[in-house]
């Protein structure tokens, strides 16, 4: 609370107080708002719709990059993949041309084929003659698989309608995961045979585990039925069956983008590869391949939202402070208003004092010298024989006119001050002249005036005027403090040899120490509500600011108040042509 | 020896009563309402003081003063006036007014200024005609 009540300027809890059809122009929360707002907007949607902007861009441009590159790897490896079948392929297309069957089913021949096979190409396990019945008519290689027949198997079935087989990868009886390739090859009186070699996996998995696969990825090849073909790094193990449904059939390489079981976002690059049975999967975690993007983007954002800060800060703080300088200046518009108002004011009560008493002291003028005249036939004639009753009356008669006249001298003098401007001034005239015009309310309350000017203050530069609006201000004031029967203090005292030091102190009820310091603000009032205008104290402070003194108030809450003005005796000249 | 006052103010109660008064007091006393009247008044006769009011129908005191003061520079004028100001104070001294009173004021003080103008003119008067004599001793050849 302390805090905010510090930060918050001093235009938030202004309250104007009068109505009017411009009261809007005064509201300067709404003006402070309205600033911070539309400042705000303006210079935070061009930065904010950008960087939105640029993100989705560059989101985008990376996933099609990722997606490109994934399509690349996967096409590649086809390529590859391809490569390593029709190279096999075309080994034993080449054994069945140029070797006759004769010469095929000779164990000897063929076994220097398998090995010729193993050293040139690689792979082969090992190497069987199939007649077109379906059995083995020669076999090299670790098992003894002489005989077999496999005329009712798949496989066999296959090659015979396609004229090549490439088998899905199994245990079958050697418990060794493989596979097998056949080639058929016609004879000229119409029937064939098959030549059929079984590769082992291993060169056929170095193709795909050699192979690099960013993003924590995975690249293995299923069969059409999604049964894994070679070990997969992350994705089950070999001949299981992978988690993903199998992808639909595609000419081309395709990428698309799935959610795994943990619910992790995939990018999938599949491809058919051509005759043969299998479809090569490089998968990879989307979130792993956009990591540098992420970092990026992280850096972007954190900058961005500095800058909105920062932004923010300096709107609010350019905001706040030219609304307080707003904020202020009007108010020492208002206290300037309010001023002249009250110096006007007291001159329109001044010619007004000023016409009552020259219309007043002609009148005036003239029961003076007719009650003169009777007192001096009273005193002359001896036919009015001295009555001493009507002499007394007369004499009370000039008495009151001599009363009178002292007042309309005071009204006349006081109004005669208002324009002068700088002049020696006894400080004690000042007074008495306040006291005479208020005396009569204090004798009425009973309240006991002590004027006490010591005698080492000498005439000093003033404005006779403002000092009497001065004491006017502080005596009334303490007036409305006072209770009946209180006592007034005034002092004037030498305070240094170029200073004096006026002080006004009251009995009265004091005041409380909240308002003590708002006290010489304009409009701060407690008598609000008995019509004061709180201006009388703002203004005796103009006042003795403007005849270059300082004021200051103690005051102690039933005790009394003190107010003491320290006033130069040499006034420094700041306006020239003001009288 | 008695003094010889001009009265001049647009009030004529006023006029009256402080006439009577100073008659009472031994004074030869003249009254006029109007500044015409007053220096109709002055062409014949010689006042020894002139109490004069400042604010006048037609012609103010101000005005009267500086016609008198041109014709007659000896004479005396004491201004007494309701309207006090002291702009108005000023130029009346600067215009050669003996004083400047305020109303209402006492008849004491007004007695006393009159006699001070009668004194002061009487030796202005004494220093002229002693010139004048001068004047012709030296003027004529005995």
């Amino acid at each position: 609370m302390s805090i905010l009540s510090r930060v918050k300027p001093d235009f938030w809890n202004h309250r104007d107080g009068s109505e009017g059809p411009f009261k809007h122009l005064f509201d300067f929360r709404r003006i402070w708002k309205l600033a911070v707002g539309l400042s705000a907007a303006i210079a935070l949607a061009p930065v904010i719709s950008m960087a939105v902007f640029e993100y989705k861009v560059t989101h985008n441009a990376m996933e099609a990059e990722v997606l490109l590159r994934t399509a690349r790897l996967v096409s590649n490896t086809r390529r590859t993949v391809s490569f390593f079948f029709s190279e096999r392929k075309a080994a034993l297309d080449l054994l069945v041309r140029q070797h006759t069957l004769e010469e095929l089913k000779k164990p000897d021949l063929l076994t220097g084929l398998l090995e010729g096979l193993q050293k040139a190409v690689g792979g082969f396990t090992d190497l069987g003659v199939v007649d077109h019945q379906g059995r083995q008519q020669s076999y090299v290689g670790p098992y003894e698989l002489e005989g077999v027949d496999y005329s009712d198997q798949e496989w066999f079935k296959e090659v015979v309608l396609r004229g090549v087989y490439i088998s899905d990868v199994f245990l079958g009886f050697r418990d060794l995961p493989h596979l097998v390739i056949a080639v058929k090859h016609d004879l000229p009186d119409g029937s064939f045979y098959v030549l059929r070699a079984t590769l082992d996996t291993a060169r056929f998995n170095d193709l795909l585990s050699q192979l690099e696969v960013s993003g924590n990825g995975d690249a293995f090849i299923i069969n059409r039925e999604g049964i894994i073909q070679t070990p997969p790094r992350y994705c089950g193990r070999v001949l299981g069956k992978i988690s993903l449904p199998v992808p639909e059939y595609s000419s081309r390489t395709r990428v698309l983008e799935e959610k795994n079981f943990n619910g992790q976002l995939l990018v999938i690059g599949y491809a058919y590869v051509t005759e043969t049975p299998f479809i090569l999967v490089i998968g990879e975690q989307k979130a792993e391949l956009m990591k540098s993007w992420y970092r990026t983007r992280t850096k972007l954002i954190g900058f961005l939202a500095a800058s909105i800060v920062a932004i923010l800060v300096v709107i609010l703080g350019v905001a706040t402070h030219l609304v307080n300088k707003i904020y202020l200046a009007d108010e020492k518009r208002v206290m300037t208003l309010h001023q002249v108002e009250y110096a006007n004011k007291m001159a329109s009560i001044g010619r007004l004092a000023a016409g009552v008493a020259h219309e007043i002291n002609n009148p005036l003028a003239i029961i003076n010298e007719k009650a003169g005249l009777i007192k001096d036939i009273f005193t002359y004639r001896k036919e009015y024989a001295r009555d001493e009753k009507l002499l007394g009356l007369v004499e009370w008669i000039l008495t009151s006119v001599g009363r009178c006249g002292a007042i309309t001298r005071r009204l006349l003098s006081f109004a005669r001050h208002m324009h002068v401007s700088i002049e020696p001034v006894q400080i004690k005239e000042v007074i008495d002249e306040v006291t005479g015009l208020l005396g009569k309310e204090a004798e009425y309350r009973d309240i006991s005036i002590h004027v006490d000017v010591s005698d080492d203050v000498p005439a000093f530069e003033s404005d006779r005027g403002k000092l009497q609006q001065i004491f006017l201000n502080l005596v009334n004031n303490a007036f409305a403090a006072m209770s009946d029967g209180g006592r007034l203090d005034i002092k004037v005292r030498r305070e240094t040899p170029d200073a004096i030091l006026l002080r006004v102190t009251d009995d009265g009820c004091g005041i409380p120490p909240a308002d003590l310091k708002r006290i010489f603000e304009p409009f701060f009032s407690t008598k609000k509500k008995k019509g004061g205008t709180g201006l009388g104290l703002s203004i005796t402070y103009g006042l003795v600011k403007e005849l270059g003194g300082t004021i200051s108030v103690q005051s102690e809450v039933g005790k009394g108040t003190s107010f003491t003005i320290s006033l130069p005796i040499q006034l420094k000249q700041r306006k020239k042509g003001n009288g | 020896m008695t003094e010889k006052v001009l009265l001049v103010d647009d009030e004529k109660e006023f006029l009256d009563s402080l006439a009577e008064r100073m008659k009472t007091r031994g004074m030869d006393v003249s009254t006029a309402t109007s500044a015409i009247d007053a220096l109709k008044k002055t062409e014949g006769e010689s006042y020894d003081a002139i109490v004069l009011d400042l604010m006048m129908p037609g012609m103010d005191g101000l005005e009267v003063l500086k016609v008198l003061k041109k014709k007659r520079p000896e004479v005396q004028v004491i201004l007494l006036t309701g309207h006090a100001t002291v702009e108005k104070g000023i130029e009346a001294m600067k215009l050669g007014a003996l004083d400047f009173l305020e109303k209402p004021a006492d008849l004491a003080t007004l007695t006393k200024k009159i006699k001070e103008a009668q004194a002061k003119k009487m030796i202005l008067v004494d220093k002229r005609t002693e010139a004048k004599i001068k004047e012709i001793i030296q003027g004529k050849a005995w």
